[in-house]
């Protein structure tokens, strides 16, 4: 049960995360879960992002909460979302490079980068803005060191 | 007798031609700022990040550490070939033996230590605005890096493109390319466009090129298509960019956009050498980005 001062603070349609011109629902299930998994990260990172900029006001509650979110969802293990043929040049509605199962050791170990990142990011989040703010490059790094190597430019 | 002076005359074009396309080094004047400049490791290392030398010189897949090791090898496609990054180390098979006139003339000229012209995939009509003070300090933080033996790659471009010597053609007509003027009077504007355009080089991925590569000055930072093949770099005047400052900042610190979706690609490298600026410079860059004209889509563009 959220909190009220929690659910105030929450606004709507923090994160757009669109599939161009493709009927999610047809997706294969494992690509629908990586795109799940991938909004869950955007939704709690929105309102923890939007606080470090100033967007939104501090809320310790409200971080504690999306930070635990958001390492909770990159601590999950993904063995079973990135099957064999569901890169980008053989599936449809996926920008996943083929990369990524020529080197899988690498984007396991980017993956755990991001729990890391995540994982500290929800130690300090909730104590007050700059630890916030301090622990967002971290989160943005990892996402950025994936979709560096092994996300298809759109 | 008409014969002997179209001759004459045909041979006088292909000495002016081959004296025109000879690769021309820097001026005196550049190459006694640069001798007297201070070796300032510490500024050298902010130019290092913010020329972004390392995500296109370190190995590929390789992490651009505090201290990378830029052994080269990364491929670049485009219409001309595919261009190979060289190793840019200080070891022998890269840098090592270079001195800062050999480094500024690389750099700044595009003309190599033996004198050849260096293809323009290497940003240097970019560089070529960067300061004296700038690009001395940056060759002796580079001095500081670690070493890598890797031997460079030869570039496969095919003909005619592989006659370095037409490259001095191309730098007659392109060498210098500038984009709009911003306030004189503006330090912040000017640090911001000096960031941008010499430096960071941004022109060269967000500006469209003719059917010779040279930017167009017209549609300066207005998109243009991904040399990759797929997709398109984004329009980032402020007809295509309308981030807010906090939302501009917030991305060149943690690379999240205002969607909390993630750069990509090679944007992802720049953002992390954008992260490693000083706030005052980022925001600089904000600033320039906000000020240029704006310059619509093209019909054509999707």
């Amino acid at each position: 049960m959220l909190k009220p001062a929690i659910a105030a603070a929450l606004t709507f349609a923090t994160a757009g995360f669109a599939v161009a011109d493709t009927d999610h629902s047809k997706l294969p299930p494992e690509i629908q879960a990586r795109h799940g998994l991938m909004a869950n990260y955007a939704i709690n990172l929105g309102v923890l992002g939007d606080m470090a900029k100033g967007k939104t006001d501090y809320n310790a509650e409200l971080a504690a909460l999306a930070s635990a979110n958001l390492a909770a969802f990159a601590s999950t293990d993904q063995s079973l979302l990135w099957p064999e043929g569901s890169d980008a040049m053989t599936a449809d509605g996926s920008r996943a490079l083929p990369k990524i199962w020529e080197d899988r050791a690498d984007f396991d170990a980017k993956s755990d980068d991001l729990a890391t990142a995540a994982t500290a990011l929800a130690a300090v989040a909730g104590t007050d803005l700059a630890g916030l703010q301090s622990a967002m490059g971290g989160v943005g790094g990892a996402c950025g060191a994936c979709h560096k190597v092994y996300r298809e430019p759109k | 007798m008409l014969k002997r002076s179209l001759a004459a005359v045909a041979l006088l074009g292909a000495g002016a031609a081959w004296w025109l396309t000879a690769p021309t080094p820097l001026s005196h004047a550049t190459e006694t700022a640069l001798v007297t400049a201070p070796a300032d490791h510490i500024q050298g290392e902010q130019v290092f990040w913010a020329a972004g030398c390392a995500s296109c010189h370190v190995a590929p897949d390789a992490e651009e550490g505090d201290a990378p090791l830029l052994a080269g090898g990364q491929a670049f496609a485009s219409d001309f070939g595919t261009f190979y990054a060289p190793n840019i180390s200080p070891s022998e098979q890269g840098i090592g033996g270079w001195t800062l006139l050999e480094f500024a003339n690389a750099v700044q000229a595009g003309v190599s230590p033996d004198g050849a012209h260096y293809y323009p995939a290497f940003p240097y009509t970019a560089y070529a605005k960067a300061t004296p003070a700038d690009i001395a300090a940056l060759y002796a933080f580079m001095q500081t890096l670690p070493l890598d033996a890797t031997p460079s790659k030869a570039h496969d471009v095919g003909f005619p493109f592989n006659l370095r010597r037409s490259l001095g053609g191309w730098k007659l007509l392109f060498g210098a390319p500038t984009g709009p003027a911003v306030t004189a009077d503006d330090p912040v504007l000017q640090r911001g466009a000096y960031l941008t355009e010499a430096l960071a080089h941004c022109t060269e991925c967000h500006t469209e090129r003719n059917a010779l590569g040279g930017l167009n000055s017209d549609r300066w930072l207005a998109g243009a298509p991904n040399p990759n093949g797929k997709g398109r770099i984004p329009n980032i005047t402020p007809a295509g960019l309308d981030w807010s400052d906090i939302d501009l900042m917030a991305y060149f610190t943690t690379g999240l956009t205002p969607d909390y979706d993630s750069a990509g690609g090679h944007m992802a490298s720049v953002v992390q050498n954008l992260a490693r600026l000083s706030e005052e410079d980022r925001m600089a860059i904000v600033d320039y980005l906000k000020a240029i004209p704006a310059v619509a889509d093209q019909p054509s563009d999707p």
